[in-house]
């Protein structure tokens, strides 16, 4: 099978609606097609990846959690947005830590979160093949 | 080209679904190829048979039906929307429990690989939301 370049812009909060959830749910599937991955958080996409999230108050499932198995599928290209963090006040450290085993490097856990500007995520968006926006 | 087109908003709310008919009705016309249209999200709400819009509208459900059958086109449902949202085809009732089905015909449901492959296969996906 053809490998390309897949990448899953995120743009909406994780709560309030449908789309971070059934995002994940593609990228989840998509991981076991072996392809390129590489997600991006933009706008309030940014919220998705916040620390200690709790929905029991709205009674929606907080399906969070699952952004920490990206790393078993080997989903370990994942930018943020610095603009859209600095706007929302937020720093790296509000986001819950992703990792992922280097299985090159002695299995060592790395972290698969990179925090970069707008021009830098316009330049990784120009070498993808396929763009998929939530 | 070999296009595939993604459909991720229901019918009338948004005109996500209209723009993306009208571009692969284009497309074809054009001589261009459709690998797949895959409706996620709302976008399963396309695959209803049971839409009655009023008779000085378009119905854009019937349009779907109407193109997949003239191009003998893919119109793939996403398994895991469809059923959150209440549309089922026979065998998908029938598992459920549920004692009717709403597909309408040239619609199938399937999962979320038909949309990673559609994006293996074409030169193009296009996402049509809102």
């Amino acid at each position: 099978m053809a490998t390309k370049k897949f990448l899953y812009i995120n743009r909406k909060p994780p709560h309030g609606s449908v789309y971070a959830l059934e995002s994940l749910e593609v990228v989840l599937i998509g991981a076991a097609f072996e392809q390129e991955v590489t997600l991006a958080f933009i706008d309030d996409g940014v919220y998705q990846l916040l620390q200690n999230q709790d929905t029991s108050a709205i009674e929606t499932k907080n399906f969070t959690p699952t952004f920490r198995a990206l790393g078993d599928y080997d989903v370990n290209r994942i930018y943020v947005e610095r603009e859209s963090m600095e706007l929302r006040g937020l720093v790296k450290e509000d986001l819950m830590p992703l990792t992922w085993e280097d299985e090159d490097d002695d299995w060592a856990e790395k972290d698969s979160i990179h925090v970069v500007s707008s021009a830098e995520l316009a330049e990784i968006f120009e070498h993808q093949d396929v763009i998929l926006n939530f | 080209m070999k296009f595939s087109i993604m459909v991720n908003e229901g019918p009338y709310t948004h005109q996500a679904s209209d723009s993306a008919y009208h571009f692969t009705a284009a497309a074809l016309k054009a001589g261009h190829q459709i690998v797949r249209v895959f409706f996620y999200h709302d976008g399963v709400n396309n695959g209803t048979r049971l839409s009655v819009p009023p008779q000085d509208d378009r119905n854009v459900c019937a349009r779907w039906t109407e193109l997949g059958q003239q191009h003998d086109l893919e119109l793939i449902l996403c398994v895991a929307a469809a059923q959150r949202r209440g549309l089922l085809d026979a065998d998908e009732a029938k598992r459920a429990g549920k004692d009717s089905n709403n597909i309408a015909p040239g619609f199938e449901i399937s999962g979320l690989g038909q949309l990673i492959d559609a994006g293996i296969q074409a030169d193009r996906l296009i996402v049509f939301g809102d």
